[in-house]
């Protein structure tokens, strides 16, 4: 009977030491992320008060994701989601109506002026994809927009965590100071290279953003989305392009196919410039596993391709 | 312009003027020469459906390799044979040593095998485009690429080559094979084995889907202009052949994607061959009752 009881004692104590470490981890926000580069920027602008959960994890596509129970059962017990917006995950509403989640939705995109596509394919020399005035939703790809994303982020954490709204304030506005420091170096990287340079080519339109807002010039075979499947007259389109307008490297990325790219170099003979990191951040390890890496690398790459050709 | 220069622009300047075209029409006639005789016997073995249900089987193979070395031709081509022919010779031999029919034992195996597939990709966790590799992009074929189909369909003429008169045998009169003491049940495995092999070439080129269509709708096609079994693969190779080249002007021309301009291609000539083929077609069958009638 002592033994029993003692036991019994043992499994309380056990159990409230379980309680205690979960009322300390309630302490945290929980913050879903649709994807890791959302993921990065909140894990800067919420510190140590959040926790937050991607869900499109390194080097995953977020166009075409197909979310688990596991990542409706995560959804449905967060604090606050965070979405990137404008058309990026079409798989997200549907995702927050079926886990029952009720809290707020941050589109971090919001306030951003959306392209619509890219400037080629309003020329009308956009091979390949398909032709509809799909918006682009690959606004981080432009550092200014990454600051309004920060932005979005802080105020919605402010929103559901009042307590934190002063300390969220302040690293916003470091996160911000850091992301504009970095823009005033792609600004100059970049112009030191005489516009004419300023041309390359990557395997899916995840750029233009970078383009428009650094004077850079993106060609690329398929469209906006991962899924659009190329056809022959959009390659050799691409080609005559490529050696016609004087295309300066040719990049491949870590969320797509290589080959096509890879085929594409070969054949128009411009050298490949290594991976550029567009819609998901690397592995820890790898080259870009945070957002101001991952600009880091695309920019010093894109420079260092485009150098070679002068 | 003149008319030359016209047709010359339209037919043969796009495989002049570009690497990736002449590889692709390269690989479709490499393809072409291997899933025709192939896809005939098929038809002949009435087993169409087969072609189809190895098709899926080579999923979790490929699945494996993509996981254990990305997105590496070998590890991706050894996993979908390896996958296709377990899947195929469990459901032969399944067919062969017990009342279940061919059919249904293959397609109880390949539906297993295309939700372990499946759930292999799942597991991933990360889905980096592993779409894109199932549904393979013939604009995409490289120099390995083409040097595994190449290989791939000599090995399979030299061994339809060796064992065609077997084959054939084992086709229409299984019995007598057996009397005269073939092996019939090893040609059967054989031949399998040839199946697997040229699925998984077709989808180095076309992905998992597409390559079905280029070996089994010119082998059906081809039923209604050739009435014995090697000018049947005969007249498949060649339409397999003409599919290629046509669907890969659509798809240079109308900018259209390629590989299902290369099997709506196939289809269209199949159903060309329904209506107007030279035997058992609706219009010849019309033809010869009218003949008849009169």
């Amino acid at each position: 009977m002592l033994v029993i009881t003692r036991i019994f004692v043992l499994f309380m104590a056990l159990f409230m030491v379980g309680a205690g470490m979960a009322a300390s981890a309630e302490k945290k926000l929980k913050v879903i992320a649709s994807f890791s580069i959302l993921g990065d920027i909140t894990n800067n602008v919420g510190g140590d008060r959040v926790e937050v959960i991607t869900l499109v994890g390194p080097n995953g596509d977020a166009h075409v994701f197909e979310p688990t129970p596991a990542d409706a059962k995560a959804v449905a017990s967060a604090d606050l989601v965070i979405v990137n917006g404008l058309g990026m995950e079409g798989w997200m509403e549907r995702l927050i109506k079926t886990s029952g989640y009720k809290g707020p939705v941050v589109v971090a995109a919001q306030g951003i002026k959306p392209l619509e596509g890219t400037e080629e394919e309003k020329e009308g020399h956009k091979p390949g994809a398909k032709h509809e005035h799909k918006i682009d939703p690959h606004a981080w790809q432009n550092l200014a927009n990454g600051q309004i994303y920060a932005d979005n982020i802080g105020k919605g954490l402010s929103v559901v965590d009042p307590a934190g709204a002063s300390i969220y304030k302040a690293t916003t506005e470091a996160y911000k100071a850091k992301l504009a420091e970095l823009d005033k170096w792609v600004k100059t990287e970049f112009s030191s290279i005489p516009k004419p340079q300023r041309r390359v080519l990557t395997s899916h339109d995840a750029f233009g953003y970078l383009a428009a807002a650094y004077g850079v010039t993106i060609l690329s075979p398929m469209g906006l989305s991962t899924e659009s499947e190329p056809s022959a007259g959009g390659v050799a389109t691409l080609i005559k392009q490529i050696r016609k307008e004087k295309i300066t490297a040719v990049f491949i990325e870590n969320v797509s196919d290589p080959r096509l790219v890879e085929q594409i170099s070969k054949e128009s003979g411009v050298k490949l410039g290594g991976e550029l990191y567009s819609d998901a951040l690397s592995k820890p390890e790898g080259p870009a596993p945070t957002y101001i890496d991952m600009f880091k690398n695309n920019v010093t790459k894109m420079v260092a391709a485009m150098r070679k050709s002068l | 312009m003149t008319l030359m220069t016209y047709l010359f622009d339209l037919f043969l300047a796009p495989f002049q003027d570009f690497i990736f075209m002449r590889h692709a029409l390269i690989a479709c006639m490499a393809l072409a020469l291997g899933c025709g005789p192939v896809g005939v016997l098929l038809v002949l073995k009435r087993m169409s459906l087969v072609g189809d249900a190895l098709s899926h089987a080579v999923l979790p193979g490929v699945a494996i390799g993509f996981l254990v070395s990305g997105l590496s031709l070998y590890a991706m081509t050894l996993g979908g044979i390896a996958a296709g022919l377990a899947v195929a010779l469990v459901a032969g031999t399944v067919a062969r040593f017990t009342l279940l029919k061919e059919d249904a034992s293959f397609a109880a195996m390949y539906l297993m095998s295309l939700a372990m597939g499946v759930l292999i990709v799942s597991l991933r966790g990360s889905n980096i485009d592993l779409i894109h590799v199932l549904f393979g992009t013939i604009l995409a074929v490289d120099d390995a690429d083409l040097i595994l189909v190449a290989t791939i369909s000599s090995v399979t003429l030299f061994t339809l080559a060796l064992i065609y008169r077997a084959l054939i045998v084992e086709c229409f009169d299984p019995g007598y094979l057996r009397s005269v003491g073939g092996r019939g049940a090893a040609m059967h495995f054989i031949f399998l084995v040839l199946v697997v092999l040229n699925l998984v070439a077709g989808f180095r080129a076309l992905g998992t889907l597409m390559a079905v269509g280029l070996m089994m709708l010119p082998a059906a096609s081809s039923r209604f202009w050739a009435t014995q079994a090697w000018s049947m693969a005969l007249a498949a190779v060649g339409i397999a052949m003409l599919s290629g080249y046509v669907g890969l002007l659509l798809s240079y021309h109308a900018n259209l994607p390629s590989g299902p301009s290369i099997i709506l291609t196939a289809g269209f000539c199949y159903i060309f061959s329904v209506i107007f083929g030279a035997h058992g077609s609706i219009y010849s069958r019309r033809r010869l009752g009218l003949h008849l009638g009169g």
